[in-house]
């Protein structure tokens, strides 16, 4: 049975997850990946105020394809690029990421001591995610194109999850 | 002496990124229902559940089945009588920057500044001298989920074919779910490391389910894929037992104090085209 969660995630939801469920996820969540990641912890460290609040949201590594300033292929990334850059952002707010693979112990750590939950959506399934987002708003980094942050109202994209906060690893 | 026109072959090209690029091929679509059917673990059943319907509505809506839609990789066999009016490696060149920049993603940069070229150029390409007037060009585009697991391994001759198992298998464990599995694995051995890399990707290219005529290499295959699957990573490491639909092998002779081994993998949008002028 496939599960359907609302986004943004609540403490309740999250706690109510189990690695290896099957998720449909539909609401607001935002992107970033590699640069923008990296720029988002660098401005953390220097104590400047974020361009966009991450506070409960849900991150989604990816740098989707557009034509005609639509959005037409949007996987998922690998995660493990993001190991020692995302757990500041964990450590402010974020509560949920969605990617893909294996990530670090670090990362486990920080998802587990803030109580935040790790998706995995499907590696190659392109072009039904983009048929899973219904709008697109740039929020910041412009100038990163594809690997700028958007916000995006999802419907019913398909997600497994991951890792919980019991600690269990679906990659282990 | 034949004469091909650089401008037919850019035409040409133009179309085949776009249609490699959108278009699952055939044989990889079989090879997933097929694992589909075969596997047991209900999560990468709908994992490749998800993989499948992707591909319809890649096809269908004319969309990238992936968003990583790579580097373009091409391989050309150009027969030695063959003349080209204009420049072969522009047309490619061309080809890729009018493909790229129509829906395609352009993620190509350069590597230390991190700045992008546009356009996805240039290309790689692998050009191949043979006999005769024909020119062959085959293009995989190349995303780097999977590109950034090769592994190239300089084993002791003296390991012989259990190294070379063992090299192969060690590279998907350490992969894990990186390079999006069910996958191809390209299988390079002997030559030097370049060449045995370049046979990794071009192994890739092969038709998934064809007959290694090498009766050696075609039971390696078996072997390894075997090997391979015994990993229990999974449709994209959910933990399941297909995750190779395919291992393909190719050799060249080697040096007598060498045994290179490259590993190259094409993840679950294994995307090719070939083009016959």
């Amino acid at each position: 049975m496939t599960k359907e969660i609302k986004l943004p995630l609540t403490q309740k939801d999250i706690e109510s997850l189990n690695c290896g469920d099957a998720v449909y996820l539909t609401g607001s969540i935002i992107t970033g990946r590699d640069k923008a990641v990296k720029k988002l912890k660098e401005i953390i460290d220097s104590g400047e105020k974020l361009p966009v609040d991450i506070n409960g949201e849900t991150i989604f590594y990816v740098g989707p394809t557009f034509k005609d300033g639509k959005i037409t292929s949007a996987g998922p990334t690998t995660s493990k690029r993001m190991d020692g850059i995302v757990e500041p952002l964990l450590n402010n707010g974020l509560k949920g990421i969605i990617g893909k693979g294996n990530v670090s112990k670090d990362v486990q750590d920080a998802l587990k001591n803030n109580k935040a939950i790790y998706f995995a959506a499907i590696g190659g399934a392109g072009a039904l995610s983009a048929k899973c987002i219904k709008k697109v708003d740039l929020i910041c980094f412009g100038e990163y194109g594809t690997e700028a942050v958007y916000r995006f109202e999802l419907e019913k994209l398909p997600v497994i999850v991951a890792f919980d906060l019991k600690g269990n690893n679906i990659y282990k | 002496m034949r004469t091909i026109n650089a401008l037919d072959i850019e035409k040409k090209l133009t179309d085949i990124i776009t249609r490699a690029c959108t278009i699952l091929p055939r044989d990889v679509k079989d090879a997933i229902a097929k694992a589909q059917k075969q596997e047991t673990s209900s999560r990468c059943k709908f994992a490749m559940d998800v993989l499948l319907e992707n591909a319809d509505i890649a096809e269908n809506e004319s969309v990238p089945i992936c968003q990583d839609t790579g580097m373009a990789v091409f391989f050309v066999e150009l027969g030695q009588d063959v003349h080209i009016e204009g420049s072969l490696t522009n047309a490619i060149n061309n080809a890729v920057f009018k493909a790229y920049s129509n829906g395609l993603r352009n993620s190509v940069l350069d590597p230390l500044s991190r700045e992008n070229t546009k356009g996805n150029t240039p290309a790689i390409i692998h050009y191949n001298i043979v006999d005769g007037e024909g020119l062959k060009i085959e293009f995989l585009p190349k995303g780097f989920g999977a590109e950034n697991m090769t592994k190239l391994y300089m084993l002791l001759p003296s390991v012989g074919k259990k190294g070379v198992v063992e090299a192969v298998v060690d590279a998907a464990k350490s992969a894990g779910a990186c390079p999006c599995p069910p996958y191809v694995v390209g299988v390079g051995i002997g030559g030097t490391p370049e060449k045995a890399i370049e046979m990794a990707k071009h192994g890739l290219l092969r038709e998934i389910g064809s007959i290694n005529q090498d009766k050696e290499l075609n039971e390696l295959e078996g072997e390894i894929k075997a090997r391979i699957n015994e990993l229990g990573i999974g449709a994209s490491g959910f933990g399941g037992n297909i995750t190779a639909l395919a291992v393909h092998i190719e050799k060249y002779p080697t040096h007598i104090a060498g045994l290179p081994v490259a590993i190259n993998f094409g993840c679950n949008a294994m995307r090719k085209e070939e083009v016959v002028f």
